[in-house]
C-alpha cells in the first residue's frame, strides 16, 4: 500500500498541548510539511512570539528561538542578518503581532526583511484567558469586553493584511483559513509562496490564518468552524494581497 | 602602538569592532549617538562586513541584539539610561537564555527622561535590577577612554567566557570627551570565524548537522533546557563565583591612608586627581576604585585597616547616592561614611571632594 | 603644568573646531595628557555652545576644569557664563567684532581679536575661528603654530580645501595680535 499521509517529520511525535480543536495544529502541520517538501527542515530556525504561540516550540524538531511579547520581527530580522543562508520564520498570535508587537511587526515589513511571518488570528488573547484582542470582532464578548466590542470604546477589529499591503517593500501577503480541505491546500499554497519567497531573496512575507479558540469563545469545535465562516470571514476576507 | 585622539562613544564602538563584534542594533539617544552612527558607517566597510540594524525602538534593539546572540554571532547594542529602561525586557532574555552579548549604557540623568547631561544615576539598575528575575551581570565601569577601550575589547571575551550578557556602565562624560588612546589589534575573520565556531552546539542557525532541534528560550542554559530552578541555581553559583574570580579595583596610594575616597568611572578619575592634592597637603588619603562594579570589590574595603581610618568618603554623580550604599554595606559602620554628589548634569568639582575630605578627615 | 582651556560661543561659530584642533596637535606633537570636553544645549543649531580642553603633564582628573587658565569667548552668551569661570591671572580671548559686553574682572588679562572683520576683509566670514585660533596660540604658545595650521589643514582643509589660503591668512592675522599682546604684558611685567 502507498502511504499518502503521515505526520510531517519537522513535527515531534506527541501529542501537542493545544485545546481540542484549535487550529493552532493545523497550521503548524501545514508549515512543517512545507518545510519538509522543500527540505529545508535542517535549514530553518523558528522563531516564536508568546501566548499559545510559545507552546509550538515543545512540539517542533527544527531550531527554535523564543522572543519577547510581540518581537518576533525583530529577533527574526536580527537571525536572518546575521545568517542569511538560513530560513527564518515567526509563528505569532493576534495579541502578540498586531498588538504589542505592532512596531516591530511593521517595521520588519518595512525594512523588507527576508523573513516569512505566520499569523494566527483567533480574535483573542487565548493563553491568558480570552481577553480582547486588536482583531476581536465588533459586539463579541471577551473577558475583558464583557458587554462586547463597542467602537465608541475598543475601535474596530484591526486587519493586518490589509495594513501592510500599503508598505513599499513587502513581498508576499496572503490571509488563509484551515476550516476545511480546499481552503487547508489553498492555506498550504500560500505557505509554500511566503517560504519560496524568502528562499528567492524577495523579502518580507506574511501569512495570516484566520483562526479559532473553541476553548475562549465557549463553543464546540464545530461551532468555531461556522463561526469562522459566518463571522470572522465577513470581516477579515481571504486570498492573496501582495504577490510579486 | 600609535595614538589616536578619539571621542569615547566612538572608540567603544571601533573596540567592539576590533574584538571580532559583527552585530550592532540601536536606537538613538543623546548621549550615546556616536555609538550607533560609528557602527553604520564602520560595518558595511571591507575589513568588517558586519550587520548595522537600526531598531524601531530600544526594546526592537535589545531584541534585535537577542536574534543575533541567539545566532551565536558577537554583537553588542548600546542606549542611555531611559533608553536602558527600555531594554531591560530583552536583557532580561538574554540572561534567561544565557546569550554571550554586551550591552552599553552611557548614562545620562534621570529618572525618566531625565537630562541630556552625564550623570552615573543607573548604578542600582546595572548592578541589582536591570530587567525582572533578580539576574546578575558583570558590570565593567570605565573612568578614561582608554579604559573604556580595553573594556570593551575585554567584554566580548567575558560574554564569551560565562556564555552571559556583560553590561559597561559608561557615564556620558566618558562617552563625550576625547582622549588619546590606543587601539588594540583586529580580530583576524579567521579568529572571529573560530569563536562563532565554538557556539554551533546551542546556536539557532538551522542544524546544518550539528545538535538537533536546538533551543534558545528563557530557561535554556548554553541551549540545553532545563528547569527554571535548575538554571537559576547554576546562574546563582556564577554568580558567586565571579566574587572570587572577576573582582576588579584599583587601589592608589592608599597603604597610609588614613581617609579613603572611593568613586567608580569619571568621578574616580577627579577623586584621584582630588588625592594627589590633599597629598601635597599633607593629608593621608587614598583612593579604592571599583573597576567592575558587579561584583563589587568588597575584599578592597574589608582590607582596610578601620582603627586608623578617619572615615571614607563616597563620590558620585548620582543624588540619591547609590553607590554609597554598597560601600556602607561592606563597611558596616566600622568607620564614619561621607558622602560627595551632584546630580542632573552636574559634574563632580575637585574642590567640593577636596572640602568634604578635609571636614571628614578633621586635624592633620 | 596643567593647562585648561574653556572655547565658549554659539553653535555654527567653530567652538568645537577650536578646540579640537588644539587637542590633535597637542596629541601628535607632544607627550602630554590631553581630554576633550564638549557641551552644548538641546538646539543643534544657534544655541550655547562650549567646550573644555586640557592639556597637561599629568593624568587629567575632571574632563570639565572648574577653573581656566585661557576663556575664549566668541559671543556674549559665552561672557556672561564663563567670565568667572577665568582664574585670577588668567587670560580671556574675546572675538571684539561679535562680542558687545565687556568683563567685569580686573584680575585677567584680556585680548582683544577683531576676528569678523579681519575675516569679512580677508573675503570670507568663516575664517573668522582660525584667526582667533591664531591668536590664542600667538600669545600662549602653548603649541608650535605651524603645526597647529598643519592639523587645520588637515581636519577643516579636508571638507573645505578652497578656504585653505584665506585659513591661512586669518591664522597669522590672529597670530601676529596674540604675539603682540604676549608682548605687551611682558613689558608690563
Amino acid at each position: 500500500m502507498e502511504k499518502i499521509y503521515s505526520r510531517p517529520a519537522g513535527l515531534k511525535k506527541m501529542i501537542n498541548g493545544y485545546c481540542p480543536g484549535c487550529l493552532h495544529s493545523a497550521a503548524g502541520k501545514l508549515i512543517m510539511s512545507v518545510l519538509e517538501e522543500l527540505d529545508l527542515l535542517e535549514k530553518t530556525v523558528m522563531v516564536d512570539g508568546v501566548g499559545c504561540c510559545a507552546s509550538n516550540h515543545s512540539y517542533i524538531d527544527i531550531d527554535a528561538c523564543g522572543s519577547p511579547h510581540g518581537r518576533p520581527g525583530a529577533v527574526a530580522s536580527a537571525i536572518k542578518r546575521c545568517s542569511p543562508e538560513t530560513i527564518v520564520v515567526t509563528y505569532q498570535g493576534d495579541g502578540d503581532l498586531a498588538s504589542i508587537g505592532l512596531a516591530e511587526t511593521m517595521m520588519a515589513a518595512n525594512r523588507g526583511d527576508n523573513i516569512s511571518v505566520f499569523f494566527i488570528n483567533n480574535a483573542n488573547y487565548g493563553m491568558t484567558g480570552g481577553q480582547m484582542a486588536p482583531t476581536t470582532l465588533m459586539d463579541m464578548k471577551t473577558s475583558t469586553t464583557p458587554y462586547g466590542r463597542h467602537a465608541d470604546e475598543h475601535g474596530y477589529p484591526m486587519h493586518m493584511c490589509e495594513v501592510l499591503n500599503t508598505l513599499t517593500a513587502p513581498s508576499y501577503i496572503a490571509r488563509v483559513t484551515c476550516i476545511d480541505a480546499p481552503n487547508m491546500r489553498k492555506a498550504r499554497a500560500a505557505v509554500k509562496q511566503a517560504i519560496q519567497h524568502q528562499l528567492d531573496g524577495k523579502g518580507f512575507s506574511m501569512v495570516e490564518f484566520v483562526s479559532n479558540c473553541p476553548t475562549n469563545w465557549g463553543v464546540s469545535p464545530l461551532e468555531s468552524l461556522k463561526f469562522i465562516k459566518e463571522k470572522m470571514l465577513p470581516e477579515f476576507p481571504l486570498g492573496e494581497f501582495r504577490n510579486r | 602602538m600609535e595614538k589616536v585622539f578619539m571621542k569615547g562613544c566612538e572608540a567603544i564602538a571601533e573596540a567592539a569592532i576590533r574584538a571580532g563584534c559583527r552585530f550592532f542594533a540601536g536606537y538613538p539617544i543623546t548621549p550615546q549617538n556616536e555609538i550607533p552612527e560609528y557602527f553604520s558607517r564602520r560595518m558595511p566597510q571591507p575589513d568588517v562586513r558586519g550587520v548595522y540594524l537600526q531598531g524601531e525602538s530600544e526594546t526592537a534593539s535589545a531584541a534585535m541584539l537577542f536574534g543575533a546572540g541567539a545566532t551565536g554571532t558577537r554583537s553588542m547594542t548600546s542606549s542611555s539610561s531611559c533608553g536602558i529602561s527600555l531594554m531591560s525586557e530583552a536583557i532580561g532574555w538574554m540572561a534567561g537564555s544565557c546569550l554571550p552579548v554586551v550591552i552599553c549604557n552611557v548614562v545620562r540623568g534621570g529618572p525618566g527622561i531625565g537630562s541630556i547631561q552625564p550623570a552615573q544615576q543607573d548604578y542600582f539598575q546595572a548592578t541589582k535590577a536591570s530587567g525582572n528575575g533578580g539576574f546578575r551581570m558583570l558590570v565593567l565601569a570605565p573612568s578614561t577612554v582608554q579604559e573604556a577601550v580595553d573594556m570593551t575589547y575585554r567584554a566580548f571575551d567575558l560574554a564569551q567566557k560565562y556564555m552571559y550578557p556583560v553590561y559597561i556602565l559608561c557615564d556620558g562624560f566618558t562617552g563625550a570627551m576625547m582622549e588619546p588612546v590606543v587601539l588594540p589589534e583586529m580580530m583576524s575573520d579567521e579568529a572571529i570565524a573560530a569563536e562563532k565556531k565554538k557556539n554551533e552546539s546551542w546556536a539557532v542557525t538551522g542544524r546544518k548537522g550539528a545538535a538537533k532541534g536546538k533551543r534558545i528560550h528563557c530557561g535554556t542554559r548554553h541551549g540545553i533546557p532545563s528547569t527554571l530552578e535548575e538554571k537559576n541555581i547554576a546562574d546563582w553559583k556564577m554568580y558567586e563565583q565571579w566574587k572570587i574570580d572577576e573582582v576588579e579595583y584599583e587601589c592608589y596610594k592608599t597603604e597610609d591612608a588614613e581617609l579613603i575616597i572611593t568613586a567608580y568611572g569619571v568621578s574616580a578619575r577627579i577623586s584621584r586627581s582630588a588625592v594627589d592634592i590633599l597629598r601635597n597637603e599633607g593629608y593621608k588619603v587614598g583612593l579604592i576604585r571599583p573597576i567592575k562594579v558587579h561584583p563589587f570589590p568588597e575584599i578592597a574595603y574589608e582590607q582596610l585597616d578601620y582603627d586608623k581610618l578617619r572615615g571614607i568618603l563616597c563620590a558620585e554623580m548620582s543624588i540619591p547616592p547609590q553607590f554609597a550604599y554598597d560601600v556602607e554595606a561592606v563597611v558596616r559602620k566600622r568607620t564614619p561614611i561621607a558622602t560627595c554628589l551632584r546630580s542632573g548634569g552636574e559634574i563632580i568639582e575637585r574642590s567640593a571632594i577636596i572640602d568634604a575630605a578635609k571636614r571628614l578627615y578633621g586635624d592633620k | 603644568m596643567e593647562n585648561t582651556i574653556l572655547i565658549g560661543g554659539i553653535g555654527g561659530q567653530g567652538v568645537m573646531v577650536f578646540g579640537q584642533l588644539l587637542c590633535y596637535t597637542a596629541v601628535e606633537t607632544t607627550d602630554k595628557y590631553v581630554t576633550y570636553f564638549p557641551s552644548y544645549g538641546m538646539e543643534k543649531r544657534g544655541g550655547t555652545s562650549n567646550c573644555y580642553v586640557t592639556i597637561s603633564d599629568d593624568p587629567v582628573g575632571a574632563p570639565k576644569a572648574e577653573k581656566a587658565s585661557y576663556v575664549v569667548v566668541l559671543a556674549d552668551p559665552a561672557m556672561d557664563k564663563f567670565q568667572n569661570t577665568l582664574l585670577p591671572g588668567g587670560t580671556m580671548f574675546v572675538d571684539s567684532s561679535v562680542c558687545t559686553k565687556k568683563t567685569h574682572r580686573t584680575d585677567v588679562d584680556v585680548v582683544e581679536v577683531p576676528a569678523g572683520e579681519i575675516a569679512r576683509e580677508l573675503g570670507d566670514a568663516r575664517v573668522a575661528n582660525l584667526c582667533m585660533i591664531g591668536a590664542f596660540i600667538g600669545y600662549t604658545q602653548v603649541l608650535p603654530p605651524e603645526k597647529v595650521l598643519a592639523t587645520a589643514f588637515k581636519k577643516v582643509g579636508s571638507k573645505r580645501p578652497e578656504l585653505n589660503a584665506l585659513n591661512e591668512a586669518a591664522f597669522y592675522r590672529g597670530l601676529e595680535i596674540g604675539t603682540a599682546a604676549r608682548g605687551r604684558k611682558k613689558d608690563a611685567n
